[in-house]
């Protein structure tokens, strides 16, 4: 129970981020048209790309001799960019379309 | 210094992601959402390249030609299948992207539990076993979560574009259950003896499998709920890694995607009117192959020939449109257009009726025609289309299947029972077109294809929409 308590207190800034951003989470996107969904996933899929700063850490801490931990960083670090870059582009191209439709009517 | 830098790099990345998310959610400011936040996700990025320091070391990264070459390798790889995929098979890319992530979760887990087996291995006092056990326990929870979500997303793209058929068998959720069951007692014990860390890969192997049997038997239909769901165990297993380096920018990014992205998938859930444990429970494809099997008693239905379709349609007062995935697969969106023109020039009143969940995902279709320059007030959403088909004398159903079919309505053993559909039947005059009479996605029979107002047109939705304007256009 102690340790639970000493828990909460050392990590109390994240878990106050945690608790903050589900509700924001749950706000922002509360009230979007149905249109709208798959769009919305694909930009929220984008944003979790966001994974990718770990795998540059993870990368730019690597040793030079260890080969490994060089390979695994790697392929991290490209599937990390593969989310983001594809996540944004796709996302745009599917937004391109809504707004072309209103600039024609 | 840099490092206040770095702090204001990943506070401006947070709050673009909250703007980013919150303007994506109204069509007016939604691409000017999605830019913003990709504006963020650079900054933060480039600030951890450059800014990051070592809490242990305090050295600043190196490995930058890895790291500059593993960018440029995902930026392009990302950017062309991003700008080559075609608008219909949008959806299969979403999930494979969702993959993309899972996976550089999951290897970010293996590479930090790596890191500190060897540190245990040279210094195994219980003192320091005792202070990374948090630690570890992140880095499990983020290495599962991770890896169900990669695994998954692969099948989910395999079953999306045809590659994947669905799969059950009885006791299945059981066997899940205990698949993922034990990868959870065995993450539990490797928490607890940090030491065993071949425990890792099991762990890993389990969670695989799990995301492989979790996504197994759900059918086509149910994908894009699936796929919502998905997206947002990824975030949280982004913000594991947020944890993991105490940072902010991966905590509110992977969060805000977790929150928003379960909230997400409960909308798309109502949107079909079903909910999510009989989405994830109640197995599309396993009910429905065995309703397929015995149900093909409907009596008989006929066929139309293409120059009566052409005949009825061009002598109507207002015909309805009714596309589904068929239409989609065919990229006939740019010749139902010009059918839509050809028959307006005749007087011919024209809409077109979306389903909310037409196509593979919610909004597709509306993506595909506006893609074709349809106006939008031509699209009506379900209800007013509902309210304007019993005035329509012709409706021409372009391979839709399940949002249509009647069963869902009055069949309660059917797996759409619920699903609210379009009711077509109350039109005048049904015309259906399909390549042939294989059931649809759920994998069930369509009364609506036997009623006596109803008329089949065989054929490739693209072909058949080519010959038509044809005909049309010689009456």
């Amino acid at each position: 129970m102690n340790q639970i308590l000493n828990f909460i207190t050392v990590n109390q800034e994240i878990i106050y981020i945690v608790v903050l951003m589900i509700f924001v989470g749950i706000e922002v996107i509360g009230r979007v048209p149905s249109v709208l969904h798959t769009p919305l996933m694909s930009g929220a899929n984008a944003i979790h790309g966001v994974v990718i700063i770990g795998a540059i850490i993870v990368m730019g801490k690597a040793e030079a001799d260890n080969h490994l931990a060089l390979i695994l960083g790697f392929l991290a670090v490209v599937l990390g960019m593969i989310n983001v870059m594809g996540g944004f582009v796709v996302t745009d191209r599917m937004l391109e379309m809504f707004k072309k439709k209103k600039s024609n009517h | 210094m840099s490092q206040n830098i770095l702090t204001l790099c990943y506070l401006i990345g947070s709050i673009t992601f909250i703007l980013g998310l919150k303007m994506l959610s109204n069509p007016a400011s939604a691409r000017k959402g999605n830019l913003l936040a990709g504006a963020g996700m650079a900054i933060a990025i480039l600030g951890t390249i450059f800014l990051y320091k070592d809490v242990e070391t305090g050295e600043y990264l190196h490995n930058y030609e890895w790291i500059f070459g593993a960018l440029l390798i995902g930026g392009i790889v990302g950017t062309l299948a991003a700008k080559k995929v075609k608008m219909t098979s949008m959806p299969e890319m979403v999930s494979l992207f969702n993959g993309m992530g899972g996976a550089c979760a999951a290897l970010i887990s293996i590479e930090e539990f790596n890191h500190l087996s060897k540190e245990i291995q040279t210094n195994p006092n219980p003192d320091y076993i005792h202070f990374i056990q948090p630690t570890v326990l992140i880095i499990v929870v983020g290495l599962i979560i991770g890896s169900v979500s990669f695994a998954g997303s692969m099948i989910a793209w395999g079953k999306l574009n045809g590659k994947v058929k669905d799969f059950s068998f009885t006791g299945q959720n059981i066997l899940n259950l205990l698949v993922l069951a034990s990868a959870i007692g065995l993450a539990g014990y490797l928490v607890m003896h940090p030491a065993h860390s071949m425990m890792l890969y099991i762990i890993l192997g389990l969670s695989l499998i799990y995301g492989i049997f979790f996504v197994m038997p759900i059918g086509g239909a149910d994908m894009p709920v699936v796929i919502s769901l998905l997206n947002s165990f990824t975030g949280v297993a982004a913000a594991c890694g947020g944890f993991l380096y105490n940072n902010e920018v991966m905590l509110t990014g992977g969060i805000l995607v977790g929150a928003a992205g379960t909230l997400l998938t409960i909308l798309m859930c109502k949107a079909m009117n079903r909910s999510l444990k009989n989405v994830l429970i109640g197995s599309f494809g396993g009910n429905a192959a065995k309703v397929s099997g015995e149900s093909s008693d409907f009596g008989h239905y006929k066929e139309i020939s293409l120059s009566d379709t052409a005949m009825i349609m061009s002598y109507a007062n207002k015909v309805m449109i009714v596309p589904g995935y068929g239409l989609a697969v065919a990229q006939a969106q740019h010749i139902c257009h010009e059918l839509e023109k050809i028959l307006t020039e005749k007087g011919v009143e024209v809409k077109y009726a979306i389903h909310p969940v037409a196509g593979r995902m919610p909004g597709h279709m509306n993506v595909l025609l506006a893609e074709a320059d349809v106006s939008y007030d031509h699209l009506l959403e379900m209800e007013d289309a509902n309210e304007e088909f019993p005035t329509t004398d012709v409706v021409l159903v372009l391979g839709a299947n399940d949002v249509v079919n009647p069963a869902a309505k009055t069949d309660p053993a059917s797996p759409i029972y619920g699903m609210p559909i379009l009711d077509v039947e109350l039109a005048k005059n049904i015309v259906v077109n399909k390549r042939s009479m294989k059931p649809g996605y759920a994998g069930i029979e369509n009364e609506l294809f036997f009623k006596p107002k109803t008329s089949m047109l065989f054929g490739d939705a693209k072909k058949v929409l080519q010959d038509l304007c044809a005909e049309i256009k010689n009456i």
